[in-house]
């Protein structure tokens, strides 16, 4: 994973020098990075959307993700750019690194967002987004072996609700999302899309919770609903845990313990997760 | 495991959100107008050393805004007082107040907040209650 760290190495090495990014939105209220590249938790895309500008302004935010369960470790990486506080466009690629075997999956994925309605902080009713993410398999063997229908790409949709409620918890900001993703994906996609089970777009719930213990840290849960295709395969749901350490506009830092559920018939599969964004712009 | 932790600190969420209300008034936790009147001037010198959101108040006259800015903390704070200012709207308008600044001048009074002593929890009920005001206050 060379090219990660030297990745990693440069956007933090950038930081201190794009100081003068598009800041004008509220901090905490460009999320995180979700395992996808989209604006959002951990593993679920939130309404919010990547990066501080304002309608005013643009921005530039590049990610990192390491995530190491029991047989597995996916890594993730890529950018982002924010429009006007409008419009996400996202870019990432992940690795799936299965330990112990010669094997790793590759998957490229392309996303947009838009914001339909409202601010995540100051509207009545929540802020409302909807979602594309493009992903397109590099390495279609393993897809193949486990029967999926389609090896080469598929397309999620989703819509999501987010809300902030300023000192709703005893004082506390809380903050929820609600996401709905059609989707045929199998184990992110990773795995392909459909099987011998299902062949046919279904709508997953995925759903986040957190608590901002403060300006700089916020505790939360996710939960994302995944969808069964594969014959003889048992998919299960996905969850997590997190603290997000958001010290300021320029980066923040996600920590979570995930629970994938198994993954192609392998034990339960969970672990540390961590992930980083950077705000260049 | 996780899943039961999981299911555990959501019923703990839910249970928190249904004990909101606590019975002490806002403008009591805050500490009262000697804490409002000292938030306000912090507010102040904040928004004087900030290069951009002071030019909007170069040709204010500061003690009107202070006077009638404590008025307006002490009122949505639930506190002893009537506010004897201009509306929102009409105080705002022509200044073409930028979500950007708006959002700037939210983190100064946080500046000023912080330095008045007032807890994070606190500082939080108070904001809630001034930020229906943004759509009355940016773009106009
Ligand atoms: C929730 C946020 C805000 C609240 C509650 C608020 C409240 C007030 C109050 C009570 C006054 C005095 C009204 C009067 O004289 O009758 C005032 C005046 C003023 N406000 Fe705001 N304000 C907010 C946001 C802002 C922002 C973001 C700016 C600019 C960046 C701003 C610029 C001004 C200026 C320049 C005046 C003085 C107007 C004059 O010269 O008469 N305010 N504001």
């Amino acid at each position: 994973m060379k090219p990660l760290r030297i990745f990693a190495g440069i956007t933090l090495g950038l930081l201190p020098v794009f100081t003068w990014a598009g800041e004008g939105k509220l901090q905490e209220t460009a999320g995180v990075t979700q395992i996808e590249g989209s604006s959002g938790g951990g593993l679920v895309p939130w309404a919010t959307l990547a990066g501080y500008d304002s309608r005013d302004e643009f921005s530039l935010s590049a990610f990192s993700t390491r995530v190491s369960v029991d047989d597995f470790r996916l890594y993730a990486f890529g950018a982002a750019l924010g429009l006007f506080d409008r419009v996400e466009l996202s870019v990432a690629r992940q690795t799936f690194d299965l330990i112990d075997t010669p094997y790793e999956i590759n998957q490229n994925i392309i996303g947009a967002k838009v914001r339909l309605y409202g601010d995540v902080v100051y509207s009545t009713w929540p802020q409302l987004s909807a979602g594309v993410q493009y992903k397109e398999l590099q390495d279609d063997l393993l897809a193949e072996l486990v029967g999926a229908e389609e090896t080469d790409n598929g397309t999620d949709f989703y819509l999501a609700a987010s809300k902030a409620h300023l000192g709703a918890l005893f004082g506390y900001n809380l903050f929820w999302d609600l996401t709905l993703r059609g989707t045929k994906a199998n184990q992110f996609g990773l795995l392909g899309y459909g099987g011998a089970n299902n062949d046919s777009y279904e709508v997953m719930v995925e759903g986040s919770l957190a608590v901002f213990l403060g300006r700089k840290v916020a505790l939360g849960m996710e939960y994302r609903q995944k969808p069964d295709n594969l014959a003889g395969l048992e998919e299960e749901d996905a969850m997590d845990v997190f603290v997000a350490y958001i010290p300021n506009k320029h980066f923040n830092l996600t920590a979570a313990w995930v629970d994938l559920g198994t993954i192609a018939g392998s034990d339960p599969q969970s672990g540390p997760y961590f992930s980083f964004t950077g705000y260049l712009w | 495991m996780l899943r039961h932790s999981l299911t555990v600190l959501l019923v703990f969420l839910l249970l928190g959100c249904q004990s909101l209300s606590s019975s002490r008034s806002l403008f009591d936790e805050l500490g009262g107008m000697p804490v409002i009147e000292k938030i306000t001037d912090n507010f102040i010198d904040e928004i004087s050393f900030d290069q951009q959101i002071v030019q909007h108040f170069k040709e204010s006259d500061i003690d009107r805004f202070r006077a009638k800015l404590i008025e307006q903390i002490c009122v949505e704070a639930g506190g002893p007082c009537t506010y004897s200012g201009d509306s929102m709207v009409d105080v705002h308008t022509k200044m073409n107040i930028t979500e950007a600044e708006f959002n700037r001048t939210v983190d100064l009074l946080i500046n000023a907040m912080n330095k008045a002593g007032v807890a994070h929890r606190t500082q939080n009920k108070l904001l809630a209650r001034l930020a229906p005001m943004r759509a009355d206050i940016i773009y106009r």
